[in-house]
Order: structure tokens, then C-alpha cells, then sequence
């Protein structure tokens, strides 16, 4: 029944309706009601382009456009040889936030003026990593992820070193580029360039 | 007197029934669920077995109720959610209680569920014609397991906000979306209150909606293909057969299901309540742990208890499949689930006959099990205290020199214990050193700890070469009950070559 309802009439395929059918899908009201369907089918599109556009919103934004350059504190609070917690207010906090707005990273000063400031997130999956000193280790409580002081990849499930934030030296003040939670795919960029790869952490410093 | 008794009676229920009338002629439902509620069933399936159906629905209805008396008092927003449980757990009266039924209906509700899937598949219930019975149950599994895991993020606090980032990262390795997927989830650039409100809108209106909805379809299909019928060997679904068969059961045993099978649904189901109110009094709400401040980082984040089976295996899986496993595994395994009457829907019914099914699920069930068991102990993970925490036992310091003395406190200083046990002492992610020396001699035990490998750091940087060969003595020493110590087999054949050794050096003579 609804076959032959939705078929254009005079269309081929209706040829099997008999005339009286033929006719049926020729009246007034069947046209009314499909023109009726097809202005409730266009509100309907019109409509999902919004309700769409909110839903995505989040997931539209470029990680490139997210975060900015924060102090972390004097360089002088960072004794040289040594891997410190730090804490900072995410640039890219909102309303109602709390204290989740709030971040950890490690911050390890390999010379006067060069650090390194790590990702509290493990790269395996995000868990908090804990540094010991004594064993020059990061680890992992989840999984036991490990990396060395460097913040490469030691043991356990991770498949790369420390997400590493950018740095540089601003009147005395230590300063970091963050906005995304670091993960495999948002590590924290700016302009456009990509986080410092443990690798390049060498060309970073010259 | 008596007389205007019965007159009372009989005009009450004159009333009542005409009241009934009125109702029912404008509503026109109470006739038709009486009828449903009293549908014929064949009376071989009025078994114990068989009310697990009911006792999820009953515990869905009561978790609808805690979850709304709850929502009366929780904020949902990351700044405060946490502080609004520990209201509801010391301030709101009976707040406490509320939280632990909702939280322990919770548990027993997904273990229902998988009991009443686990009773379905091994009686062969999902064949014809009740195929897509089956796959909406395997929906509202899902959506069940969505309840439990957004459940969980409800909790807000360090579980939960580090259960968001597990989240974000696994969902950071699907490729070419990661980054938009991750945004998505959390609802912006970071764990926050786009976060929690967006877990909170899931939890408190997308899901249930979809699965009271998907549990009406489910009973709906019950009502209209009736309960399977016990199986019996050797007694074959046709889709040609089946129905037919089925009819004259219900014509030659049918029995009305309510009352004359419902009633165990009934009784199982007040015994699962009371259980599920036994628990909350006695064991209390879960939670919420410490609070979600991501500079705490002295914690060991879990998942709630259906998940950490989840939680074993991304431990366990190797670093080169992990992503591919992650992604790939969950679609087929739901494919397999949704799927199964498609390709399974004909045939024998009964246990005995179906040998290979039993097999999977036996399979299946202990696995879970096993990685279930793991998650409650981390064996994988670095025990983060055990260093200072967990002393060496005397017995492996008694007797010794003091340079293997000084290797102890090395061991214990540089952490070694973290991953490794000493008389079941410490973590478990490395191998327990009680017997280290028969089984590595001197030079590899040196190799070990300064290049690592296996699984372990390289610790070279992390030691000078006087703590370096204090450690390796401690180590050394380490040969359980007394057992003969591992040898370089190579040492013999040195020893007795005829090749011309160096003359012994001399010891010098002292005054």
C-alpha cells in the first residue's frame, strides 16, 4: 500500500496499479499531503543545521586555536638539576570549571636558561605519571607506564615518551604554551606547530 | 444491622465497578494488560530459570527512582558535584542511602542482565522467531553498561575525572577524527564542567530514554512470541516448524502466566531487592573518593567493577596492536553479539547439542573472569610506595657482608621494590627477587639493572658504580631457601683450558 502510495503517478512502475488506483494517487489530497511531507522534510533539514552546529561545536574547533602562553612561576623556583611539580589555572578554563580547571605538569630545568616541562598525563592513556628521583623514573600508577628523566619512553605500554609542553623565558618567568589535555591526537599546539617531540627537544634548545 | 452491612458492601463494590467501567471505556488499557499479564504459557518454561527478565526490569524501575530522588540534590557542575555527594552523605538525611541503593542497584542490575543474556544463550532462546528479542537485549546491555560507566563519572571524583581522560585518550587514537572525538567527549579542550554536563545529560535523560523505550520493544516482542518453551535435545527450531510446534505447547500445557509463573518472577525479584537493600545498609554508598583536583596526583585511578576487566587488558595488550585492538575488537565483538541469531537462528536449542557454543561462553566467562580478578590487584602497576613503605626482611640482611648490606639499602632506596617483592613484599610488575642469584649470575644481574630491557628501565643513570656493585652483591646473595646459585656454564670450560692462564697475582704482604 504504501508502495504504490509513493510512487509518482504516471511513473513505469505504477503501471500495475489499475486505473482506479492510478487515479486514487492522482487526487488533490494525496498531492496535498506529499507536498505537506516534503515542506515538513525541508523545516526538518533547515532545522538539523543548527541542532547539528551545537552538537559539534566542540569537536569544529582547530586544537591549533586552543591555548595560550601561562606563566608557571620564576625560573629561580626550578633548582637546576632537578624535576618539580608545578601547577597552573588552564588558559582555556570555563564557566564552572572548579577545580578541574586546575593542571599539573613536571618541570625539569636541564641548564640555566632550558627546560623541559612534561605532561602530567601518561601517554599510554592519560593517567596522572608520579616522578622519583632515586630512580630518575616517571611512572604511572594505571598501567606502569615508565620514562626516564628525560621523559622517553622507559618500560610498559606507552608507545612514545612524556607529552612535552613548549617553553620559554619571559622576564625571569618560566612560561609554558598550554589549552588542550594532552592526548595522542591534542597535544597541545601553538600556531600551528606541533608539541616539541622528545627528539626535536634538542633543536628547540638551539 | 446486618442487613445494612451487606447493603453497604454490595453498593460499594457497585461503585467501584462503575468506576472501573467509567476508566476503562475512556482508557481502554486495563483489559488488554490483563490479558497480556495472563497470556498461556507452556508450563515447562514456570522455572527459576527463567526470572532474570523480570528482575532487571524491576531494578531499573527502582534505579529510575533513586536517580530522580537523587537529582533532587546533586549538581550536577564540575566546581561542585563533588561537595554535593558529601552533602547527600552527611547532611541530606538518609542521603546516604539513597546514593548506596542507587549504586549497588547499579551492580546488581548489570549482573542480572549478563545472567539473564548468559540464561538466554545457553538455552538456545535466542533462535527463531525471537531473533530481534535478542538483539534489542544486546542493545540494552550496552545502554546498561552506558548507565554504569556515565554512572561512574557522576561520582566526580579522581576515578572519575582520571576515568575521562582514559576516555579521551582511548578515544584520541581513532584515526583521522581523533582530535575532534576527543573534543567531543569532553565537550571542549579539557576534563571540565562541558564534561561532566555532558556525561550528566547522557546518564539522566539520552540513555534512559532510549532504554525504557528499547525495554518496551523487548517485552512487547516477549508478549508476542511468548517465553520460550525448556529446551529439549533433539527438539530442532524450524522457521517452517517452530511457531506451529510452539502453538500446540501452549494449547496442551499452556498455563496462565500470571499467576502460575509469574510468581517466582515475583518472589526472585523481592529477594533481589532485598539484597540490593541489604548491601546499601551494610556496606554503604560508593564514594565519592578523593576529590577531583588534578594536582593530586597521589592516586591510583580505577574503574567501577564491570569495567576492570577493560582495565586488565589494556594493561596486558602489546604496545604495536594495542590501538588497533582497542578500536577493532569492541565493533566486532558487538557485530558477533547482534548478529549471532542471524547466522545461529535454525537448529538444536539444548546445551548438550550445542557443544561449541558452551565452549565459547565457558571460554568467554572465565576470561572475563581471570581479567576481573587482575583488575582488583594491578600486579602490572608499581606499588608507588613500596620503596619506603615495605622494609626488607631481616633474614636477607642476617649474615651478610657490608657491602651486600649497603646493596639492601640501595635497593630499597633507588625503588627497585616498586615493581619487585621481597618475601611477598612490594610490587609485582617486575619478577620477585628472593631467588634472583639462581637464576641470573653476577654479570647478568649487572647487564639487568644497568641496560634493562625485558620490560624494565635501564637504570645506569640512575647509579654510580660503588652503588652499582653494592646492589648487585645484595643481589647476589638472594638464593631463596639456599639453593645453588646460577653459573656462567662457559666458566667451567675456562677454568679447565689448557690455554696459559696469567700467573695469580701475588697478595701483597702487609707489616
Amino acid at each position: 500500500m504504501w508502495n504504490d502510495f509513493f510512487k509518482y503517478p504516471g511513473d513505469s512502475k505504477s503501471d500495475t496499479l489499475s486505473p482506479e488506483g492510478k487515479a486514487a494517487a492522482h487526487t488533490r489530497r494525496v498531492f496535498l499531503f506529499k507536498a505537506a511531507v516534503a515542506m515538513n522534510a525541508i523545516v526538518g533539514a533547515v532545522l538539523a543545521v543548527p541542532l547539528l552546529g551545537y552538537i559539534l561545536g566542540p569537536s569544529l574547533k582547530k586544537s591549533s586555536e586552543v591555548g595560550s602562553w601561562i606563566p608557571l612561576g620564576s625560573i629561580e623556583e626550578f633548582p637546576m638539576g632537578e624535576t618539580r611539580l608545578a601547577e597552573f589555572v588552564s588558559p582555556v578554563k570555563s564557566l564552572g570549571d572548579g577545580e578541574t580547571a586546575k593542571v599539573a605538569c613536571w618541570v625539569r630545568r636541564t641548564s640555566t636558561g632550558s627546560f623541559q616541562v612534561f605532561a602530567i598525563n601518561c601517554a599510554h592513556l592519560g593517567c596522572p605519571v608520579r616522578w622519583f628521583a632515586q630512580a630518575k623514573l616517571f611512572l604511572c600508577p594505571c598501567h606502569g607506564g615508565a620514562y626516564y628523566e628525560t621523559g622517553e619512553r622507559a618500560a610498559g605500554p606507552p608507545e612514545r615518551g612524556l607529552f612535552q609542553y613548549r617553553t620559554r623565558i619571559e622576564n625571569g618567568a618560566l612560561m609554558i604554551h598550554a589549552g588542550d589535555m594532552p592526548t595522542l591526537a591534542t597535544q597541545a599546539k601553538c600556531t600551528g606547530k606541533p608539541l616539541v617531540q622528545i627528539a626535536s627537544a634538542a633543536e628547540e634548545k638551539a | 444491622m446486618a442487613e445494612t452491612g451487606k447493603d453497604l458492601k454490595k453498593t460499594a463494590i457497585d461503585e467501584g465497578l462503575k468506576l472501573y467501567k467509567w476508566v476503562e471505556s475512556r482508557l481502554g488499557l486495563i483489559q488488554p494488560a490483563v490479558e497480556a499479564a495472563e497470556h498461556p504459557t507452556p508450563s515447562n518454561n514456570a522455572s527459576w530459570w527463567y526470572v532474570f527478565g523480570s528482575a532487571a526490569t524491576v531494578l531499573l524501575i527502582m534505579q529510575v527512582m533513586t536517580g530522580v530522588l537523587l537529582a533532587l540534590v546533586y549538581t550536577p557542575s564540575a566546581g561542585e558535584a563533588w561537595s554535593s555527594l558529601q552533602f547527600l552523605n552527611h547532611n541530606v538525611a538518609l542521603g546516604w542511602y539513597l546514593r548506596a541503593l542507587h549504586g549497588w542497584g547499579s551492580d546488581f542490575m548489570i549482573a542480572i542482565v549478563i545472567l539473564h543474556m548468559l540464561q538466554v544463550f545457553i538455552w538456545g532462546a535466542y533462535k527463531f522467531p525471537r531473533e530481534l528479542t535478542w538483539m534489542f537485549g544486546v542493545v540494552l546491555l550496552l545502554l546498561t553498561l552506558g548507565m554504569a560507566f556515565t554512572g561512574q563519572v557522576m561520582r566526580f571524583d579522581q576515578d572519575a575525572y582520571w576515568g575521562l581522560g582514559i576516555g579521551a585518550s582511548i578515544s584520541s587514537r581513532v584515526p583521522l577524527i581523533g582530535a575532534p572525538l576527543v573534543h567531543m567527549v569532553l565537550g571542549g579542550p579539557i576534563i571540565g564542567a562541558a564534561t561532566l554536563s555532558r556525561f550528566f545529560t547522557l546518564h539522566v535523560f539520552v540513555i534512559p530514554g532510549i532504554l525504557i523505550g528499547a525495554v518496551g520493544v523487548h517485552v512487547w516482542m516477549v508478549l508476542k512470541h511468548g517465553v520460550s518453551d525448556w529446551p529439549m535435545p533433539g527438539r530442532i527450531v524450524l522457521k517452517s516448524t517452530y511457531e506451529r510446534e510452539y502453538h500446540e505447547l501452549v494449547e496442551k500445557t499452556g498455563i496462565p502466566f500470571v499467576p502460575d509463573a509469574a510468581w517466582k518472577d515475583a518472589v526472585f525479584a523481592a529477594a533481589i531487592m532485598f539484597s540490593v537493600m541489604a548491601c546499601a545498609f551494610f556496606f554503604g554508598p560508593f564514594g565519592p573518593g578523593g576529590m577531583p583536583d588534578p594536582t593530586i596526583i597521589q592516586t591510583a585511578p580505577k574503574p567501577d567493577s564491570a569495567f576492570l576487566w577493560i582495565y586488565a587488558v589494556l594493561a596486558f595488550l602489546p604496545t604495536e596492536i594495542e590501538t588497533p585492538v582497542m578500536l577493532v575488537v569492541p565493533v566486532i565483538g558487538i557485530a558477533f553479539l547482534l548478529l549471532l541469531p542471524v547466522f545461529f537462528g535454525e537448529g538444536e536449542r539444548h546445551w548438550a547439542r550445542r557443544p561449541v557454543a558452551m565452549l565459547t561462553i565457558s571460554v568467554l566467562a572465565v576470561g572475563l573472569g581471570i581479567f576481573t580478578r587482575l583488575g582488583m590487584y594491578t600486579p602490572w602497576s608499581p606499588v608507588m610506595n613500596a620503596w619506603s613503605g615495605d622494609a626488607t626482611p631481616p633474614q636477607y640482611i642476617y649474615g651478610k657482608t657490608p657491602l651486600e648490606r649497603e646493596g639492601a639499602l640501595v635497593l630499597q632506596d633507588k625503588q627497585c621494590r616498586n615493581c619487585h617483592q621481597l618475601s611477598g613484599q612490594g610490587g609485582q610488575r617486575g619478577p620477585a627477587l628472593d631467588d634472583i642469584a639462581t637464576r641470573m649470575n653476577e654479570d647478568q644481574i649487572i647487564r639487568q639493572v644497568l641496560q634493562g630491557g625485558g620490560n624494565m628501565p635501564a637504570y645506569g643513570n640512575a647509579l654510580n658504580p660503588s652503588e652499582t656493585k653494592a646492589l648487585v652483591a645484595f643481589l647476589s646473595s638472594l638464593r631463596g631457601q639456599n639453593l645453588t646459585p646460577a653459573v656462567d656454564s662457559t666458566r667451567g670450560l675456562v677454568q679447565q683450558s689448557s690455554m696459559p692462564r696469567p700467573p695469580e697475582p701475588v697478595p701483597t704482604q702487609t707489616p
